[in-house]
């Protein structure tokens, strides 16, 4: 994890500087004004990457499905297959085969796959970047550690909940729980209803980002913070590289589990636009 | 840390994803599942009729062994009935048989007793007449009394 940092320790990097250098992304405007058009070109390419891998990979799989004995990847993709379903059968009761769980496996998988980046050793990315693109690259190898990313998935659910929300109900449906859910359809009681909705609304996507953003982002900081040790010298190298195994380890939990919980809250929030009140 | 247009570029990447998933992923793994769930369905509930096809099987061919066996049962004892029978009617008719012949045989044996009577007594007769006309020689004209002889012949 930290073990090119020795090297360039020698150029005079403070901690800060270290860890601002690997916070920082590798953006790129895409208009005249930089501000609000700005691509993040490693967030960007890592999850499209990634993304077309994973899903790429499950599709070698899946066109030659076979209902007869499976084979050992077959086997594993149904594994995978089954345990999205049976998540969003326990919780969408409506015909789920046609969007909502291939959704709910979309974002399961992607999302699992750019948490995953997190494992590689972030000097070494910072390595490879630089061998390439000079001393002053900046690439951020996560993807879900840039709310950019995890924002666009949470405000794209968002669009789609509202969007199943109209559809089931219809627009005066729709406008109709938005005053009259919760606490009931009497007049006087029109600005707490809607005030309750607008509050999750707004904290449905906030939330849904957030975790996953923080989780990541966190993993990420501890990394470089171990990858400090190795400033002090070869001991505290191998120190530093010990923990950094250790919360590597404990990291595939926090990987695999913000994945699971990205989904879940996928699944119930577009679940939860089907229902009426 | 800030928003910026890479939220929108994601955003399209995300949703080309769900579509590439909604469209090529999920339903040929659906498929699939679904099939082979659907033929091991159909496999348990033939090896159950299958199971119940037998037990009906064995029950028919209980009963129709049963059926043999009376049926069997029945052919010896109008078997043997109809042996008796056939021994009884031969029995019968060599009973009769042997009566028949033994009434011929008494039938023949009287009709020789009379032929030997028949004989004897014309024989008599004629013994009879030859003493008689022997002692009557001279007085007794044989034509003028045969009648009277005869007659006497026959009284015998």
């Amino acid at each position: 994890m930290a073990t090119e940092h020795a090297s360039s320790a020698e150029h005079g990097l403070t901690p800060s500087s270290y860890i601002e250098h690997h916070l920082s992304f590798n953006a790129h405007p895409v208009s005249e004004g930089a501000g609000f058009w700005t691509l993040h070109v490693d967030t960007f390419v890592m999850s499209v990457a990634l993304g077309f891998l994973v899903m790429g990979l499950i599709w070698l799989v899946a066109r030659k499905a076979t209902s007869g004995v499976p084979s050992k990847g077959q086997a594993f993709v149904e594994l995978i297959f089954n345990f999205v379903d049976d998540q969003v059968k326990n919780i969408f009761h409506g015909n789920r085969h046609s969007f909502i769980a291939p959704t709910a496996l979309t974002v399961f998988l992607w999302v699992f796959a750019m948490n995953s980046m997190d494992f590689l050793p972030v000097d070494w990315v910072a390595g490879i970047v630089s061998f390439f693109g000079g001393e002053h690259a900046k690439w951020r190898a996560v993807p879900t550690s840039d709310i950019n990313t995890t924002f666009a998935l949470a405000l794209s659910v968002w669009i789609l909940m509202i969007f199943f929300s109209v559809k089931v109900k219809g627009l005066g449906g729709f406008v109709h729980e938005l005053f009259c859910a919760p606490f009931g359809s009497k007049i006087w009681v029109w600005p707490a209803n809607f005030l309750f909705n607008l509050i999750e609304y707004v904290s449905k996507p906030l939330s849904h980002s957030l975790r996953l953003f923080g989780n990541m982002y966190a993993g990420e900081v501890i990394f470089l913070l171990l990858g400090l040790w190795a400033a002090t010298g070869v001991s505290g190298t191998i120190f530093g590289a010990i923990l950094g195994a250790g919360w590597s380890i404990f990291h595939i939990l926090i990987v695999a589990l913000q994945a699971f919980i990205f989904m879940m809250l996928t699944v119930v929030y577009l679940a939860m636009a089907h229902e009426s009140h | 840390m800030n928003i910026n247009f890479t939220l929108i570029a994601q955003a399209i990447a995300f949703a080309v994803l769900i579509w590439f998933t909604v469209k090529f992923v999920w339903p040929p793994l659906l498929t699939a599942i679904e099939t082979r769930q659907k033929e091991i369905a159909d496999g348990l509930a033939a090896a159950s009729e299958g199971r119940s096809a037998l037990e009906v099987a064995a029950k028919k061919s209980e009963i129709t062994l049963n059926e043999a066996k009376q049926k069997a049962s029945e052919i010896i004892g109008q078997a043997e009935k109809r042996g008796s029978q056939i021994v009884e009617d031969a029995k019968g008719a060599a009973k009769a048989e042997g009566e028949r012949i033994i009434a011929g045989a008494k039938a023949e044996i009287e009709q020789e007793v009379n032929r030997a009577k028949e004989g004897l007594r014309s024989q008599v007769s004629t013994l009879a007449i030859a003493g008689a006309e022997k002692i009557l020689r001279k007085e007794i004209n044989a034509s003028a009394h045969s009648e009277m002889l005869s007659k006497l012949a026959a009284e015998l």
